[in-house]
């Protein structure tokens, strides 16, 4: 099999022989560290704009709005790039996901049966 | 700068290390576990019928550094993961230490802030938002703390010179838990904390 149909398949066969685990093994490619560190600080700008927007007194709609999406990039980039979800096999990611997309259904459904609110 | 990370060819059925796959199942559970314990605190937070209330003890610039710090030990972590990938068992040492401590402050500032709300009047009983706040976040904690024990650990038996460039899996795995810790701080950081009724 190559390296493609490997992909493609989402690396659910195992690689076999000195060939294919080279070819994993370059198939997985984490960052280095200054683009771990370039990560860091994007996150910490994030953090601070986070609460500086809690402070200006915005709109409470606009406010959650606002959180809601500076959160949510934050969660990505941690995810993608420090937990390597961006670079490694597929099945990984889709254990993760169907976890937080269950999550998030008994989080939707709690919240719009029993009567809780976000905004 | 992109970086090759080798994985031997593994004879699995899913041709991956069945503990990564694993920690990462596990992980997908735990978004359960905290997704109904963050619906349950934004279900009840406001249904109290006696105070204190969130806007009367939230201290956000408290908060905001303490979540500064978690974050800034998620860069310490995948810096100790990227050190000894690359071979470099010192720098592994130093950024898994860092974690640790970064870990530790973190676990300080959240003693000293239920030690506030407590001076103040609330405890896990006084009300809903009470109950609510203390067993997410206290939940929270218990997790940190856990991540804590495992970072030492992995520093302990590093400095016995049994973690090498080989073994970079174990130090993976305990950075995919530290980071999960991490994120779950990002959304109560937002949906406890700067979201408020």
């Amino acid at each position: 099999m190559t390296l493609a149909e490997y992909r493609r398949r989402g690396g659910v066969e195992a690689p076999r022989g000195e060939e294919q685990g080279a070819e994993a093994a370059h198939a997985e490619r984490h960052p280095g560290p200054l683009e771990y560190a370039q990560i860091g600080l994007i996150l910490a700008l994030i953090t601070g704009v986070e609460v500086a927007i809690y402070y200006l007194g915005l709109a409470h709609t606009l406010l959650v709005i606002a959180l809601l999406v500076l959160s949510a990039t934050k969660f990505s980039m941690v995810v993608l790039w420090f937990m390597h979800l961006k670079f490694d096999n597929r099945l990984f990611s889709t254990m993760f996901i169907l976890g937080f997309i269950l999550a998030l259904s008994v989080f939707t459904v709690a919240l719009a049966t029993v009567g809780g609110k976000l905004v | 700068m992109a970086q090759a990370v080798g994985t031997a060819h593994l004879e699995t059925s899913t041709g991956l290390d069945n503990r990564k796959l694993l920690m990462w199942l596990f992980l997908g559970s735990e978004c359960l576990f905290f997704g109904s314990l963050i619906a349950a605190y934004l279900l009840y937070r406001d249904r109290s019928v006696a105070g204190p209330y969130p806007s009367d003890l939230f201290d956000i610039p408290f908060t905001s550094v303490s979540a500064f710090v978690l974050l800034m030990s998620s860069v310490s972590m995948v810096l100790a993961l990227a050190a000894i990938q690359r071979g470099n068992v010192r720098g592994m040492q130093i950024w898994l230490f860092t974690t640790a401590t970064l870990g530790l402050l973190f676990l300080s500032g959240q003693a000293f802030e239920f030690t506030e709300f407590n001076h103040e009047g609330l405890s896990l009983s006084t009300n809903l938002f009470g109950t609510t706040f203390f067993v997410l976040t206290g939940f929270h904690g218990a997790h940190v703390t856990i991540g804590v024990l495992i970072l030492l650990s992995l520093f302990t038996v590093s400095l016995q010179g049994r973690i090498q460039q080989k073994d970079s899996l174990n130090v993976e795995l305990a950075g995919l838990y530290w980071h999960f810790v991490d994120i779950v701080w990002i959304v109560i950081f937002t949906l406890v904390y700067l979201i408020q009724p």
